[in-house]
């Protein structure tokens, strides 16, 4: 087995980032994939919350690279999913603890029994990014359809072409249907067009994320949330499926009318 | 007042509007570096050069930034100041 490494990363914090990472991690391990979610945010943990498993740790990151444990030692398995592992950063350590050729190495070693490594970057462009990049196969770029995320974004992206790293694909997290329909909010099209990379998944603005956060039940679990379906429709796009990307209003009169129009025709 | 007030207001652009136009314009100093203040700077030292040797008018002096699909431009627009034709020297 020779996994695949997937860093999600942002470059301004607060956009989204560890939720994604936790629900692309669930909605993957959901679809039969050995799964391992890393937290590369040392000192500022939270992936260990968003997935509900906070109380499990016993062993960290910076445990397993400078020596005090075995790296089967510090995963964490989620009991809801028998396929999900969650590799928890240090909370009382700082990004300097750990550095890329650690990350690789760490890495490296757990491709071998592993479908699916997500990384979870820390925000900002400094060490804790540079750690999170470097073992990456593929990178997720993660902004909300909001002026100072996108400028990161774009910042982030920049920097990762320059070093060659990719495919690099785009999130727009947080999108308000509402919003948009006033013209009162960033497009996902304007998004798209101004970052010029390709688009892998829109996320609604969805309460539920902040109630499954709360509980430590992430949205994906379920298929009850547009977010939770949101996430799905990205993991089954990572997986190579072909997904339309599903209009995130209510359909209007015009095109209810012709969709009942066009089932009745499809209809033998 | 309110009544003309909703009028006029309707006839700004949406929000989401300005923000495009916005990153559109602060992406394209973030990617190359190129700041309104240096094409300030730019703007005021070819003012000087030109006019050492021709007469221009530096009121109208734009140097702006182009964005193209190919390759990026410096557009420098440089009126030349009325020479007075016909009038004797």
């Amino acid at each position: 087995m020779a996994g695949k490494v997937i860093t999600i990363t942002s470059g301004k914090g607060g956009v989204g980032k560890t939720t994604a990472t936790a629900n692309l991690a669930v909605a993957l391990a959901m679809r039969e994939q050995r799964v391992v979610a890393i937290d590369a945010d040392i000192g500022l943990r939270n992936l260990d919350v968003m997935m509900g498993l906070e109380n499990r740790i016993v062993y960290d990151l910076v445990d397993v690279v400078e020596g005090r444990c075995r790296l089967r030692q510090a995963l964490v398995r989620d009991k809801r999913l028998p396929e999900l592992f969650l590799l928890p950063a240090a909370q009382t350590r700082d990004k300097t603890a750990v550095s890329p050729e650690d990350m690789v190495r760490v890495c490296d070693e757990l491709r071998q029994s592993f479908d699916y490594l997500i990384i979870d970057s820390p925000a900002g462009i400094e060490q804790g990014f540079r750690n999170a990049v470097a073992p990456a196969d593929e990178v997720i770029i993660v902004t909300n359809p909001e002026i100072a995320a996108v400028r990161d974004a774009d910042r982030v992206i920049g920097l990762l072409e320059a070093e060659e790293k990719g495919p690099i694909r785009l999130i727009i997290n947080r999108l308000k249907p509402e919003m948009v329909r006033r013209g009162d909010m960033l497009t996902s099209e304007d998004v798209l067009e101004l970052l010029a990379i390709e688009l892998i998944g829109i996320v609604p603005e969805d309460e539920t994320v902040i109630t499954a956060a709360n509980t430590g039940r992430p949205v994906a679990l379920s298929d009850d949330s547009l977010a939770g379906r949101a996430f799905h429709n990205i993991a089954r796009r990572l997986l190579g499926e072909e997904v339309p990307f599903a209009p995130l209003r209510e359909p209007g009169l015009l095109e209810r009318l012709r969709d009942w129009f066009g089932r009745k025709e499809g209809e033998p | 007042m309110k009544f003309l007030d909703r009028f006029r207001r309707r006839r700004e652009p949406p929000s989401g509007e300005v923000a495009r136009e916005r990153l559109r314009l602060v992406l394209t100093y973030d990617r190359t570096s190129i700041s309104p203040a240096l094409l300030e700077t730019l703007k005021d030292e070819i003012i000087s050069v030109i006019s050492r040797h021709v007469p221009i008018d530096p009121e109208r002096v734009e140097v702006t930034f182009k964005e193209g699909a190919r390759e990026h431009q410096l557009v420098a627009h440089i009126p030349l100041r009325p020479t007075g034709r016909g009038r004797r020297r």
